[in-house]
């Protein structure tokens, strides 16, 4: 039966949507290198966004490493991510000092503007929210960072607006 | 005449708050003006509570401008640096006016943070003119010993900055004697505590100090490898340390037979994290290093003896190997003269959460919690009344105000059930909830929790769920005797520090706020106002006006009342959302 799964998923990869070839060269460099696994799988998410199944069947069969290692490193990681995620992905940090400073209001006043949960992608895939542990830039509390923008100080309202404005552009 | 310098704070929160674009804004200034002035990019400079900050250094002395925006960058542009007419409205530091921010500064000792916002992190020769790699050039010409480094780290009493509290010097003298055909030395950049933010200043702003310690540590123990293991969510702490490192390996301090010394290799990398706080513990951080999910091993052996892939291994903190260079180059005595008899030197902290000044300070070991908070932080938010200091993060406590006088060094901050950690410091007033606190913390530790020992796995949930209960307004009485006994269960059987640690935040809070916790219980109320299934909302009669706009905007149209009249909240429908009292104009909605 196993067996017989595992050759279906060969198949399925082979005629997926996913354009593999994408990750040989990262595959080729860390191939022979030890404790190559995590790297590995950041850079697949670099290259998708997400770690597609497709892909660990290929890096598996590759490199020798056993899928339910991968498995159990992706899982294990925050940063890894099984789905595929929206164009801009909306961190609000949930650090001690931002929680001080009220961050819950931040997260659900975006999940109301989006009509998502944390964690979420929206239908359109423009946005996924996430909340994370601690951006760093915790005098500047609460703080929210969509792609490599940091925004302080913010309110709800504010935070909102942010998102409804890039909605705009997107839109235009 | 030396040209007159504008230094522009580009670390992460300088970034957040706009500084980029003050940045573009000077240099387009310039380009178009011609005019003949060096703008430089450094690191934090620490106030961040100020950001964006620039610092102009002319001929007549420095004067650091705060909150600085386009608009004002034109104005600095024009009075200050083509007129030297200095804009004092925006000055926050100077050499010659006073500002009220002075107190900041006052009793801050520069060791670590030394070149932070002064020199710029991306530029070896800077580093190096400010006496940049001077220490390891000083062990390799002056032939100093392995073993009179090593004495010089233990005679200086630095103790781990991560928070352990080491001796580092001891740690490096394990490291040193056992004999192994491969070495490794790490430095620990996994700053996972929510709320702490010292290591990323630090890489940010002086990535060559950090590199410098580890190849003074590399020489001291016999390393020829090594890993710096940054957290992903640092990107550009990542990208300033891969710079440094391709210049530092240019320049001879890395690679082959460094600085012409036949035999001494070191070869340095930076390692992603991939988001896992447990990966902060040294044994599960040389297991993600391996590629492995992070749990952490059994001790011993400990990493000295067998640690990366089996070999002898030494680990510190970022703001450890930064201390490293002041220290081998003005000698031992220069660090220890500073701090307590247990505690020496100095130590950074990350002041946030309510206070007025938040951002990095570093003080001499012994300075008291109150002056940290009320001197240099500037006091709480708004005025309102200081309940209490967070520190160390999720393996810590809160300190409660009648113990601010507590000084800061390893033995006093554990006497009172917190620990030093690595030097977040998050100040909560009269509005935060004691329990809330202790919930949020068990809410991090129990999704960080590796798995592997049962107690931390499953008492960390369990104790989630009471909290979070009594939080709800559902605590039941024996609720604070079964979190102890849980915290106990879990302090004592679980195999690494994080779970070890994982309940102290409980702890503390009942030590000191048992009062917090019985009246959630007992009287189902929250008296900091906070806990939402715990407060009601009310219309003031006195000051609503009827203008509508709460019945309008209430998403369980919980309100009632026509235009112009008293408006009145049905609490049966209500369900604690404060839509209406943040969209009052009239502050006429109550929380009581």
């Amino acid at each position: 039966m196993r067996v017989k799964r595992i050759l279906q998923e060969k198949e399925a990869a082979l005629k997926s949507s996913v354009d593999l070839a994408l990750i040989d060269p990262l595959i080729e460099k860390f191939k022979s290198k030890k404790g190559n696994l995590i790297p590995i799988l950041q850079g697949t998410q670099d290259v998708y966004g997400y770690l597609p199944k497709e892909s660990f069947v290929k890096i598996a069969e590759l490199t020798g490493l056993k899928l339910s290692e991968m498995y159990g490193v992706a899982t294990f990681y925050t940063q890894f991510r099984l789905n595929p995620v929206g164009k801009h992905i909306v961190k609000v940090c949930h650090g001690t000092a931002c929680h001080v400073q009220n961050a819950t209001a931040i997260s659900e006043a975006v999940e109301d503007a989006l009509g998502i949960k944390d964690g979420e992608t929206t239908e359109d895939r423009l946005f996924t929210l996430e909340s994370v542990a601690c951006l760093g830039c915790c005098s500047l509390a609460p703080v929210m960072m969509i792609g490599d923008e940091t925004y302080a100080k913010l309110t709800g309202n504010q935070a909102v607006k942010i998102v409804k404005e890039i909605k705009i552009k997107e839109s235009n | 005449m030396e040209k007159t310098k504008v230094l522009i704070g580009l670390a992460s929160c300088g970034i957040a708050a706009g500084a980029n674009k003050v940045y573009d804004k000077l240099k387009a200034l310039q380009a178009a003006d011609n005019l003949d002035i060096e703008l430089k990019k450094t690191g934090c400079i620490g106030m961040c509570y100020r950001e964006p900050l620039v610092e102009v250094i002319d001929e007549t002395g420095s004067y650091l401008y705060g909150e600085i925006n386009e608009e004002k960058a034109v104005e600095i542009f024009d009075k200050h640096l083509k007129q030297s007419e200095p804009v004092k409205d925006y000055i926050v530091k100077s050499d010659l006016f006073e500002s009220k921010d002075d107190n900041f500064w006052e009793g801050q000792v520069k060791i670590a943070l030394r070149n932070c916002g002064v020199i710029d992190p991306e530029n070896i020769n800077e580093y190096e003119e400010h006496n940049g790699y001077k220490a390891i050039k000083n062990i390799l010409e002056g032939k100093i010993s392995k073993e009179q480094v090593i004495q010089t780290v233990l005679d200086s009493g630095i103790r781990g900055r991560g928070g352990g509290g080491f001796p580092t010097g001891l740690k490096w003298r394990f490291a040193q004697k056992n004999e192994a055909d491969t070495k490794y030395i790490i430095c620990n950049a996994d700053e996972g505590d929510p709320g702490a933010f010292m290591d990323r200043s630090l890489l940010e702003g002086d990535p060559h100090a950090v590199i410098e310690g580890l190849v003074i540590g590399s020489y001291a123990i016999g390393a020829s490898e090594g890993v710096i293991y940054c957290r992903a969510e640092y990107p550009l702490a990542i990208k300033r340390l891969n710079i440094a490192i391709g210049q530092a390996r240019e320049k001879g301090y890395l690679g082959k037979d460094i600085m012409g010394v036949k035999g001494f290799n070191f070869n340095l990398y930076v390692k992603e994290g991939a988001g896992a706080f447990v990966c902060g513990e040294e044994t599960a951080l040389m297991a993600s290093i391996e590629g492995e999910r992070g749990m952490p091993r059994k001790r011993p052996p400990f990493p000295a003896e067998a640690g990366l892939w089996g070999k002898p291994s030494n680990i510190n903190n970022v703001e450890t190997f930064a201390n490293i260079p002041y220290i081998l180059l003005n000698g031992a005595e220069s660090f220890a003269k500073y701090g307590t008899e247990k505690s020496k030197g100095t130590k950074v902290f990350a002041l946030t959460g309510k206070i007025n000044h938040g951002g990095s300070v570093e003080v001499p070991m012994g300075v008291s919690i109150k002056d940290i908070i009320f001197k240099l932080g500037g006091g709480i938010t708004d005025g309102k009344k200081f309940k209490a200091v967070q520190l160390g993060g999720p393996s810590g406590g809160c300190i409660p105000e009648y113990l601010a006088d507590t000084i800061v060094d390893y033995d006093s901050v554990n006497a009172t059930g917190a620990i030093m950690g690595s030097g977040g410091m998050v100040v909560m007033d009269e509005t935060t909830c004691m329990v809330d606190i202790a919930r949020f913390f068990l809410d991090f530790t129990c999704k960080e929790s590796c798995g592997k020992c049962t107690f931390c796995r499953v008492g960390t949930k369990r104790m989630l769920e009471i909290l979070e209960r009594i939080t709800q307004g559902e605590g039941k009485e024996g609720d604070i005797e079964k979190l102890e006994e849980l915290a106990y269960q879990i302090k004592d059987n679980s195999l690494c520090g994080l779970g070890q640690t994982a309940p102290n935040p409980v702890l503390t809070t009942i030590k000191y706020f048992r009062h917090e916790y019985e009246a959630h219980i007992k009287d189902k109320k929250c008296p900091a106002l906070n806990c939402k299934k715990l407060i009601t909302y009310t219309v003031n009669p006195e000051t609503c006006t009827g203008c509508t706009v709460c019945a309008k905007n209430c998403p369980t149209d919980a309100i009632d009342g026509a235009r112009k009249e008293l408006h009145f909240i049905r609490q049966d429908a209500c369900i604690q959302c404060g839509m209406c009292f943040s969209k009052c104009k009239f502050d006429a909605i109550t929380l009581s």
